[in-house]
């Protein structure tokens, strides 16, 4: 694609999403923000994985932590569901640094098996209903729908425009997080560590604190799916989970966000859109999955450069 | 007046001795050459130096601080950047943001700040940008600013190796093998340009087996010989004194 036309596709683009709703019935609506939930969670991991090239594959962890503190706050203490943003945020990015701090520091595909074995263990916790509160397998239900100046969100639409509105400002803050210092800190990790700690960069801290935000964001978007669900479990955040936002992040070019939301509609919308194949879909996915990483490794859309 | 000073250092690996009880000071101002034949140890001390390994024994000494112990970017902060030799540039950014990586620790905006575009943010960006650009001039890339540092050619490689490391604004450059894989050209022009980063006042410590440039570039030399010191002095002494002569020819006497 020209320089030139990227604007304006989108601009087109977000025009056709903003009125999507207007001309789709209420399933496709519902497809649409589950992968506007997916394409949430994705964007929180390429920072991780994409940017600064850690190995996650636990991400579905922070996602539960943050729709389990918003569905014990709402349900146990009342409190708003939408006001819960910032503490599942909160929480979840605790727990990541307190997780991630004795374990950042190994490389790759040890990173990988550690931050897989945090997702079972958070999975686990929830199952066997941790500190009585998280309500077990059967997870905690009745979780109040989200308000904003009096008017109940309850349809498919009105999520859409709150789900895909959260999309647009995370695009926005992650876009202007990549082109500033911080950014291109993750970038430095993930091409090379040992000359950017060799530049004066704190390897460590970066790590951390990158690790925390993907996290946190996670978290926030685990409050929205807590909230368009109003009832949540166990079940919701399997490792499956972790392993298709990995996907999907790789899928669609590590680094890059307009190839990470184009992932999150084929590996969330297609498989919706082609049902009545049932299973033979999963396997055409498969396929597809494998063709990909042989003929385009690096990805839908590669990462590019700033400028 | 000595800005660095190594102390009696030393480091092993399992049973592998390779630096033994080395000293030396590197002087303020000076062109400082760390030679020897492979496998000597030079790039073991410049690794302690810059803090990827600790020293087993011994410590070092910069402008009066102690080094040892500090995590790499801490002595970064010092005022030591360092190239190295096998070339560690970040591949798929541009010559721009690698230079940029050096101004990062002075540079003090942080998430919210670039989130929320605060004029302070783009006011330190421009200034890094700036400044990395006027790096890249000095070195002779700022043509290819924009480029991909993967696919500039290799000796561009080396010069944006040592714009990223000028770029932090050192008092000590350390250069591992500066001029390896170039052509004659292209080591005649480093010299020159390690003559232009002395005069702005940084004192170099280089690794080097371009004999050419060493004689030519450095005041002083340190030679090691498995892991340990055999000599030290002007060029013109080192490169007659028997024991450098024996490490690089091997003895008469040897079958």
């Amino acid at each position: 694609m020209k320089n030139r036309f990227k604007p304006f596709a989108m601009a087109l683009v977000a025009a056709l999403l903003a009125i999507a709703p207007l001309f789709l019935n209420a399933y496709h609506v519902d497809v649409l923000n589950s992968i506007g939930l997916y394409a949430l969670l994705a964007l929180s991991l390429n920072l991780i994985l994409g940017e600064a090239g850690l190995f996650n594959m636990g991400h579905a962890a922070f996602y539960a932590m943050g729709a389990y503190t918003a569905a014990i706050l709402n349900t146990r203490y009342q409190i708003p569901i939408l006001w819960t943003l910032p503490f599942s945020g909160l929480v979840a990015g605790l727990f990541a640094l307190a997780v991630a701090r004795p374990v950042v520091h190994l490389r790759g595909d040890y990173l990988l098996i550690v931050t897989i074995g945090v997702g079972e263990i958070v999975r686990i916790a929830l199952v066997n209903d941790v500190f009585g509160i998280t309500g077990g397998a059967n997870g905690i239900f009745g979780i109040s729908r989200p308000k904003i100046f009096g008017f109940i969100i309850r349809q498919p639409q009105h999520f859409y425009y709150l789900i895909w509105g959260f999309v647009a400002i995370t695009a926005l803050l992650f876009y202007l997080l990549k082109q500033s210092r911080f950014g291109r800190a993750l970038n430095y990790l993930r091409e090379d560590e040992v000359a950017a700690e060799g530049s004066g960069v704190n390897t460590d801290y970066y790590k951390l604190a990158v690790f925390g935000l993907g996290a946190a964001w996670a978290g926030m978007v685990g409050t929205l799916f807590a909230a368009k669900m109003t009832i949540i479990s166990p079940e919701s955040f399997s490792f499956w989970e972790s392993v298709v936002l990995f996907m999907i992040v790789i899928l669609g070019g590590a680094g890059n966000m307009v190839g990470v939301l184009l992932a999150a509609f084929l590996v969330i919308g297609l498989p919706e859109l082609f049902r009545e194949f049932s299973s033979a879909r999963m396997l055409v996915f498969g396929l597809v999955m494998m063709v990909m990483m042989v003929v385009r490794p690096q990805g839908l859309l590669p990462a590019r450069g700033r400028w | 007046m000595d800005l660095l000073t190594l102390h009696h250092l030393t480091k092993t690996f399992g049973g592998l001795t390779a630096v033994k009880d080395v000293s030396f000071t590197v002087e303020k101002g000076a062109v400082m050459g760390l030679i020897g034949p492979n496998g000597a140890g030079k790039t073991t001390v410049f690794n302690l130096i810059t803090g990827h390994y600790r020293p087993d024994q011994g410590d070092i000494a910069f402008d009066g601080a102690a080094l040892t112990g500090l995590r790499t970017h801490r002595i970064i902060a010092l005022g030591i950047a360092r190239t190295f030799q096998n070339i560690r540039l970040f591949q798929k950014l541009t010559a721009l943001e690698n230079v940029l990586a050096g101004c990062h620790y002075r540079m003090h905006s942080g998430i919210l700040s670039a989130m929320l575009r605060l004029p302070s943010q783009r006011r330190e960006e421009q200034e890094a940008r700036e400044r990395a650009l006027q790096e890249l001039a000095f070195v002779g890339l700022d043509q290819q600013a924009l480029s991909m540092a993967r696919n500039l050619a290799y000796g561009d490689q080396r010069r944006l190796e040592i714009a990223r490391a000028l770029a932090t604004q050192p008092r000590l450059l350390i250069l591992d093998e500066p001029a390896g894989g170039m052509n004659e050209q292209e080591t005649e022009a480093l010299i020159g340009l390690i003559g232009r980063i002395q005069q702005r006042g940084v004192t170099i410590l280089l690794i080097e087996h371009d004999m050419r440039l060493v004689m030519r570039a450095c005041e002083k030399l340190v030679v090691l010989e498995y892991g340990g010191k055999i000599a030290e002095g002007p060029p013109e002494q080192v490169r007659h004194d028997p024991k450098v002569i024996e490490a690089y020819l091997g003895a008469e006497d040897e079958p």
